[in-house]
């Protein structure tokens, strides 16, 4: 482990499985006190029981990022435990089961947009709020290679990620003169339960990526972990892919 | 830090200080990597040279105009003699000629494509058999915001900057099977030497130029030597054909 987060307060949203699963635990292992959240609590209390087994010191905080009561609530309990929050990983994030674009659901299209994009600019708000009180924090949004591409029956979720691109850019500017980093990430696939719930055939996916694999958990966390990081104290409203070389083709 | 514990580098450019280059030399020499830094300016380079060798890194250095293909040849059988292989190349070497396209002359263009594009396609291409023949590595290359927005007075030195781009990406998909990387990097304002001619030609303004970022400065060399390393480094294993920019927020704006 080569980076360093010794005693930060970090946020994960999502942090139950999957990607914010996986940023979780680099990010202990990088010696950051953590907070994180997940709607479902079977998932959240198996992150947490795995977080503190490997020394981590972890609140675990059911949540709902599109419930803006909730996500204040979320705040509170931070600052309640922590004083602070210098990281915040806007991780959680929904899909729908691929399907034509003339046969989505109202209610479908809500449900993403509510969390992908309603939940981000919640926590975002939320978050540069205290970022302000305490003079500076960090944020990396969960992007996506979609959103920069497109990708056909999926488009709720790739809308979605469109928006947060242009969201964490927007915002990026409007705190750039008060220590508040905004970037994010805009992963290719990787193999995460959500993935996995939705995609039959995962050796298809590997042909969108020059690399001709599915990305790991770990090398999406690797990134957020380089957003987050000093490494990174001249970018603001950068996209960082890390996709295989999606994009490029 | 051991990001890129013996690993082998070659960064071009790498004498002016403060330059992206030597920035990134120095910061790779932290990190463990062994070193073939290269420029035309040979007492810069022995200068740096020695700053690598005080940190304890391991460094050939090599006198190339980049734009000389025989010249490229060379320095990659120096570096493979020297240290049995080829990890990272950092295509840094540039110059920028910047004024209105009523003044450019065609000397001026051939010259700033010269040095700032053809000066990539031959670093890429007699590096990769090397870095094939190590079982795969990654390619830097050094491109600009300029490459991303339109600005009066730098539109030559931006076709060149925004060719560096597009080409990183054909090369990362002609050689991701080989397990080569290739990703293109787009500094902001940053004070380097670069910057000496509007610093002395408009002092007044040159002040204000930090002004114009949302970070409301320049950024250090340092800045962007640390996204070189990140996208040199095994930590980036997953990035290929991609484009970082470290600006400050400046093309957001």
């Amino acid at each position: 482990m080569t980076f360093d987060f010794t005693d930060k307060v970090v946020l994960i949203t999502g942090a139950g499985a999957g990607l914010g699963n996986a940023c979780a635990l680099a990010f202990a292992d990088a010696g950051a006190k953590l907070v994180i959240t997940d709607i479902c609590q079977q998932s959240l209390d198996r992150a947490v029981v795995d977080l503190a087994s490997r020394g981590a010191e972890v609140l675990g905080l059911i949540n709902d990022a599109s419930d803006c009561a909730d996500v204040s609530a979320m705040l509170d309990s931070i600052i309640e435990r922590y004083g602070r929050l210098d990281i915040a990983v806007n991780n959680a994030g929904t899909a729908t089961p691929l399907q034509e674009f003339h046969e989505v659901g109202e209610a479908e299209f809500d449900r993403v947009m509510g969390v992908n994009l309603k939940g981000v600019w919640l926590c975002m708000q939320a978050e540069i709020r205290q970022m302000l009180k305490q003079g500076g924090g960090c944020i990396v949004n969960m992007a996506s290679a979609t959103s920069r591409n497109t990708y056909p029956n999926a488009s709720p979720y790739v809308t979605s990620k469109f928006a947060v691109a242009g969201l964490t850019r927007t915002v990026a500017v409007e705190y750039a003169d008060r220590d508040i980093r905004i970037n994010a990430i805009c992963p290719g696939n990787v193999a995460t339960p959500l993935v996995v719930s939705l995609v039959e055939d995962l050796s298809v996916l590997a042909t969108k990526h020059a690399i001709k694999r599915l990305g790991t958990p770990e090398e999406v966390a690797n990134g957020v972990m380089f957003l987050a990081s000093d490494l990174s104290s001249f970018s603001t409203g950068s996209l960082l892919e890390v996709d295989g070389g999606w994009n490029a083709i | 830090m051991s990001r890129l514990l013996n690993k082998v580098a070659i960064i071009t450019g790498a004498a002016s200080n403060p330059g992206l280059g030597h920035a990134t030399a120095i910061r790779f020499a932290q990190e463990g990597a062994k070193l073939v830094i290269t420029d035309i300016d040979m007492v810069g380079l022995a200068a740096a040279e020695k700053e690598l060798v005080a940190l304890g890194a391991e460094v050939l250095s090599m006198e190339q105009n980049v734009t000389d293909e025989d010249r490229w040849q060379e320095v990659i059988d120096a570096t493979v003699e020297r240290f049995g292989g080829l990890d990272v190349l950092v295509n840094n070497a540039g110059i920028a000629v910047m004024r209105p396209i009523s003044e450019y002359t065609t000397s001026d263009y051939d010259l700033q494509m010269d040095v700032n594009i053809r000066s990539v396609f031959l670093g890429c291409k007699k590096a990769l058999p090397a870095m094939i023949a190590s079982g795969g590595g990654s390619i830097v290359n050094m491109s600009s915001v300029a490459a991303l927005r339109g600005i009066p007075g730098v539109s030559v030195y931006g076709i060149a900057k925004a060719g560096v781009q597009i080409f990183s990406k054909s090369i990362a998909l002609e050689h991701a099977a080989d397990g080569i990387r290739c990703n293109s990097l787009h500094p902001g304002l940053i004070d380097t030497n670069i910057q000496n001619d509007s610093r002395r030609d408009n002092p007044d303004e040159f002040e204000k130029l930090g002004d114009t970022v949302p970070f409301g400065r320049m950024g250090y060399p340092t800045e962007v030597a640390n996204c070189v390393l990140f996208l040199a480094s095994d930590e980036s294993s997953y990035v290929t054909g991609a484009e970082l920019v470290v600006d400050g927020g400046l093309i957001s704006k």
